[in-house]
């Protein structure tokens, strides 16, 4: 009976541990970083809007459709929610990309989970921002004013 | 000759209670060991072995009376047994520790102890793991003194200070009780992993040596120090107490610092 020996597993490396050619660029280290950074600037966002929303004057009695029209008419509000849409949506979104890389065990998982997920934000950030640029109070249509009640009779 | 050599007598008076141990308890304890024999079977199962242990003794030792006296089947590596050669890592009661560091009594002893081999690496039998992944990312850092000027006629000397700065990273055994910790390893063993970024910050904070920037390059790749998500499992791991968490924060820091 012959037996065959093994050669020596040294310095063999498994394939599913080996890295395959380093990543050129530095776009981990962006992303990293503007973690940091867009978190430290929705805190001062996020808790201006809920102050001002909710707490300052009649706070959470106040909100109504007109309330947000008087809002998105003045520039500076228009500035504050685009800054907080945006921040959000893409400290949220690359959040979820690096659980998907953490969690998804095969390539194809991770391939489709990323499709979803920048397609979803792509569709809110294209449609907030029109929102917050295109927005009228007092939409006309076929010259005649649509139901909404705050503006006044033409 | 020989009857000259006795050992003298003790030329201090001790008194009666000190010195030599006094009775030391004993306790039954039951050892859960992951078995995994790929020559006998695909899957891994759960062998229980009752032991009568000591108060001084160690998880290594119970592993060692069941291998020797019960079954001598059971595999797991071990080199000094003092924790310094850090062979024996393995994760007991699902934490990973030296076996040889690990005092039954600190243990529940009323429940079974149960040992497995290091999670993310690939099991070869029982408690030994394949290491190899874990050694190439170490190799992949660079893990030596890298200097460009001219090779000095004495010791390179370095002040104090400068020394302290990488002191707690110079502790390390490559035990990979803080790779395998870590849940980002575990995902897909494509992360470097804590034990090569503490072994490249050694390097990279010593005042003697001018590889680090190729150190810092080598650790921005995306499979870096940016996969590390601070869970902190790392640190809590490490049986020499080494900061690793801080160290990889450090490393980031340094990069960063270096990019912009």
């Amino acid at each position: 009976m012959t037996a065959t020996i093994q050669s020596p597993r040294s310095g063999k490396i498994q394939p599913k541990y080996r890295r395959n050619g380093g990543s050129k660029g530095n776009f981990e280290m962006l992303a990293w970083l503007f973690m940091r950074l867009s978190g430290v600037v929705l805190v001062v966002l996020i808790f201006g809007h809920l102050t001002v929303n909710l707490l300052v004057g009649e706070g959470i009695h106040a909100i109504n459709f007109g309330f947000v029209a008087g809002k998105w008419a003045d520039p500076f509000w228009q500035f504050w929610d685009l800054a907080m849409l945006w921040l959000a949506m893409l400290h949220g979104t690359n959040g979820v990309r690096t659980i998907i890389n953490d969690y998804a065990e095969k390539n194809a998982t991770r391939l489709w989970l990323k499709i979803v997920l920048y397609a979803a934000t792509t569709v809110i950030i294209v449609l907030g921002t029109l929102v917050i640029f295109t927005f009228n109070p007092c939409p006309v249509a076929n010259g005649v004013q649509l139901p909404g009640g705050f503006c006044p009779a033409p | 000759m020989s009857a000259e050599l006795a050992e003298p007598a003790s030329k201090i008076e001790l008194p009666a209670g000190v010195g030599g141990g006094g009775e030391i308890p004993s306790f039954d304890v039951t050892l859960r060991v992951r078995r995994y024999n790929p020559e006998v079977s695909e899957d891994a199962t759960w062998d229980d072995f009752k032991v009568t242990m000591y108060g001084t003794d160690r998880v290594l030792d119970a592993l060692h009376k069941i291998k020797w006296e019960m079954d001598g089947s059971v595999s797991f590596r071990r080199s000094c047994a003092h924790g310094v050669c850090g062979s024996d890592a393995m994760r007991i009661n699902g934490r990973n520790r030296l076996a040889c560091k690990t005092l039954l009594k600190d243990l529940d002893t009323s429940k079974p102890i149960t040992v497995e081999p290091i999670k993310g690496l690939p099991v070869e039998k029982d408690l030994i793991v394949d290491m190899e992944p874990f050694f190439q990312s170490f190799r992949e850092v660079m893990p030596f003194l890298i200097n460009r000027g001219h090779e000095p006629t004495k010791e390179r000397l370095q002040s104090a200070e400068d020394r302290e700065r990488f002191d707690d990273t110079t502790k390390c055994i490559l035990c990979a009780a803080c790779t395998s910790s870590c849940p980002v390893f575990w995902t897909d063993g494509q992360y470097f992993g804590p034990a090569a970024i503490v072994n490249a910050h050694r390097f990279i904070f010593d005042s003697r040596d001018d590889a680090g920037d190729m150190r810092l390059e080598i650790l921005n790749d995306k499979e870096g120090v940016w996969r590390c998500r601070t869970t902190f499992n790392c640190t809590e791991a490490c049986p020499r107490g080494i900061q690793v968490t801080q160290a990889i924060a450090e490393v980031k820091q340094a990069i960063l610092s270096r990019k912009i």
